[in-house]
């Protein structure tokens, strides 16, 4: 189910609660404010919402002044300029200054969908993890994403979450918690695991799922929302407990969650793994559905490379 | 300009706004406003200033575009289909799937496009990068870049400003489509470039300011740029966003807007009955 309700509000909500209670949040924006949907926060909060025009990293810089001097901002955009556009002035400015920068890039991968190649970050992950100390994260549905940007506003650092701003369907109950580095296994299994993050990798790994349950294949199912810092021994027990590993991402294979889990697993306790992901290639132009058929972010391709894998096994 | 190449132009114009509306509504959304906007200039360029090849598109001694809101692209495709880049029936593609018509402009994909674009802010500095190299290979000719307002909002644009006037650079022309709008509001309300006539002055360059809907004013503006001889020219269009799409029309939600096919075809009706 659905739940009715787009992600980009629930963002805009939960940061309105939780600047009700602290004077200290913040918002910035770069033109994009309608389609994060922080406008209602304006609303509520006219003096605590900023709007500095098409210029990302200008935006930045002020969120980093803006920490310096106290505040929790939290600037939004595309993830694409979010991660490309301001890296430098995030990187310095907010991460090596050792401030407190919420960053939130909308759009993530093929969800960018109409806007083409331009606007389809497959690297925004891979390059915030290469940002010492930075936590990275993605929730997969409202519930996860309420839950995850209260503790990120109140972990101690900047954070990066990629947010899927449309609406998507409901995967926990109503009140679940979450840790971030803490993942969710959705899904118990003993013949393959699959760690995915999310809603259009997760959705689709859940059909696999399903699909080879009836087959007689149990699959556990990971959300790992936070690819930065991974979960080491939610990875470890993985292959310990499944023998096999199957990664989804809607990123580049490179630097992302698949790259995150093979560290992990060559450095503990290698196992046969696999990757679902873009493959060295950049976005391009297409409905969602047709992007997800082009980069094999599909039920079917997560079949297709989830029996190869048990082959390998 | 002679009374019938103007009629001509102004018929073009009209025409190319069907073409842009259709394609879009045929898909179903997209950025009509910022593409209405653009018309007369593109015209102006495209129909009588530019030494273009369709049939070599990639020709050397050639005059290019950047259109650094690279957003405003459904427009250049109407044109450079009715030019011969390629064939009219490609405008049924655009966004679809394995399209070589993209929402923003892709140089690998598209005939007759001379740069990709899409980030906004790095329309300019390409522009200065190619009106350097004209002048490293000797080619007497000229590159022009089409901004936005919003676009302009992006300090990359202002450095690329700084770098054309301190390389003289008299073979680059650019256009502000001033439609005062950008996606969150009127640009005086997000971010104000006021007075944008004098901070492209006090950057060095010659700066023109006319109605861009007007093709003799512009054709004027681009007839001085075209004979200035040691700094870079601005011509600052006043535009209407949405301009011609009777939907639309003046209204910040053309930025990037749903309207279906019945729609389009009722704009369509309309411009004819105008023509
Ligand atoms: C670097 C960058 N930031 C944000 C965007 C998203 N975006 C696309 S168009 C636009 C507004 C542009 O305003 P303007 O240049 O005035 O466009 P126009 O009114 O001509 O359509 C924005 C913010 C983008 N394409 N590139
Ligand atoms: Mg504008």
């Amino acid at each position: 189910m659905a739940g009715g309700k787009e992600m980009r509000a629930i963002y805009a909500e939960t940061l309105i609660k939780l600047a009700e209670k602290d004077e200290r949040i913040v918002v910035l924006e770069a033109d994009l404010m309608k389609s994060t949907g922080t406008n209602i926060f304006r609303e509520r909060f006219p003096h605590r919402a900023f709007n500095v025009g098409v210029a990302e990293a200008n935006m930045i810089g002020l969120a980093a002044g803006l920490s310096a001097s106290g505040k929790i901002p939290f600037p939004a955009t595309f993830g694409c300029f979010a991660a490309r556009r301001t890296f430098d002035q995030f990187f310095i400015s907010a991460n090596y200054a050792r401030l407190n920068v919420k960053l939130t890039g909308t759009d993530p991968g093929i969800t960018a969908a109409l806007n083409g190649g331009t606007h389809m970050p497959f690297e925004d992950t891979g390059l915030m993890r290469c940002i010492p100390g930075l936590t990275v994260f993605e929730p997969s549905d409202g519930v996860s994403l309420a839950g995850l940007l209260e503790q990120g506003a109140y972990h101690p650092g900047c954070t990066y979450m990629r947010l899927h701003r449309k609406e998507v369907p409901v995967i926990y109950p109503a009140g679940e918690t979450f840790e971030l580095g803490k993942a969710k296994v959705l899904m118990e299994g003993s013949d393959l695991s699959i760690i995915a993050c999310g809603s259009v990798c997760l959705q689709e790994s859940l059909r696999a799922a399903d699909t080879l349950r009836k087959e007689g294949i149990t699959v556990r199912l990971l959300d790992m929302h936070t690819v930065k810092p991974a979960d080491r021994e939610a990875v470890i027990a993985c292959a310990a407990d499944t023998g096999a590993i199957l990664t989804v991402e809607n990123h580049q294979v490179i630097g992302g969650l698949g790259s995150a889990v093979a560290e992990i697993l060559v450095e503990n306790r290698p196992v046969p793994m696999k990757r679902v992901g873009i493959r060295d290639e950049f976005g391009e132009v297409g409905t969602q559905e047709y992007l997800a058929e082009r980069f094999g972010l599909t039920a079917e391709n997560i079949l297709r490379q989830a029996r190869e894998l048990l082959k390998k096994k | 300009m002679e009374a019938d190449l103007l009629e001509d132009l102004k018929r073009k114009a009209n025409h190319i706004r069907r073409q842009t509306i259709l394609a879009i509504g045929r898909l179903g959304v997209g950025h009509i406003g910022g593409c209405m906007s653009i018309v007369e200039i593109l015209v102006l360029l495209y129909y009588r200033h530019m030494h273009i090849d369709p049939k070599n598109p990639k020709m050397p001694d050639r005059d290019r575009l950047v259109l650094s809101k690279g957003h405003g692209g459904p427009t250049l495709y109407s044109i450079l289909a009715d030019r011969g880049f390629f064939p009219e029936t490609w405008l049924d593609t655009l966004n679809v799937g394995g399209t070589s018509l993209p929402s923003h402009c892709d140089m690998n994909r598209t005939p007759g496009i001379d740069m990709t674009t899409g980030s906004l802010g790095q329309g300019l500095s390409a522009a200065v990068g190619m009106a350097l190299a004209n002048r490293l290979d000797g080619i007497d000719r000229k590159v022009y870049a089409l901004l936005g307002d919003g676009d302009n909002n992006e300090g990359q644009t202002w450095e690329a400003a700084m770098t054309a006037v301190q390389y003289s650079l008299s073979n680059l022309i650019a256009f502000t489509d001033y439609n005062k709008m950008q996606i969150d509001g009127n640009i005086a309300d997000i971010m104000n470039t006021e007075d944008l006539c004098e901070k492209w002055r006090s950057f060095g360059w010659r700066v023109f300011r006319v109605d861009g809907h007007d093709l003799q004013q512009l054709d004027e503006a681009v007839a001085g740029a075209r004979s200035e001889k040691s700094r870079p020219s601005m011509i600052i269009c006043d535009t209407v966003k949405g301009k011609g799409a009777f939907f639309c029309e003046g209204q910040v939600g053309s930025h990037n807007m749903a309207f279906d096919l019945e729609t389009a075809r009722e704009a369509v009706r309309r411009l004819k009955e105008a023509d």
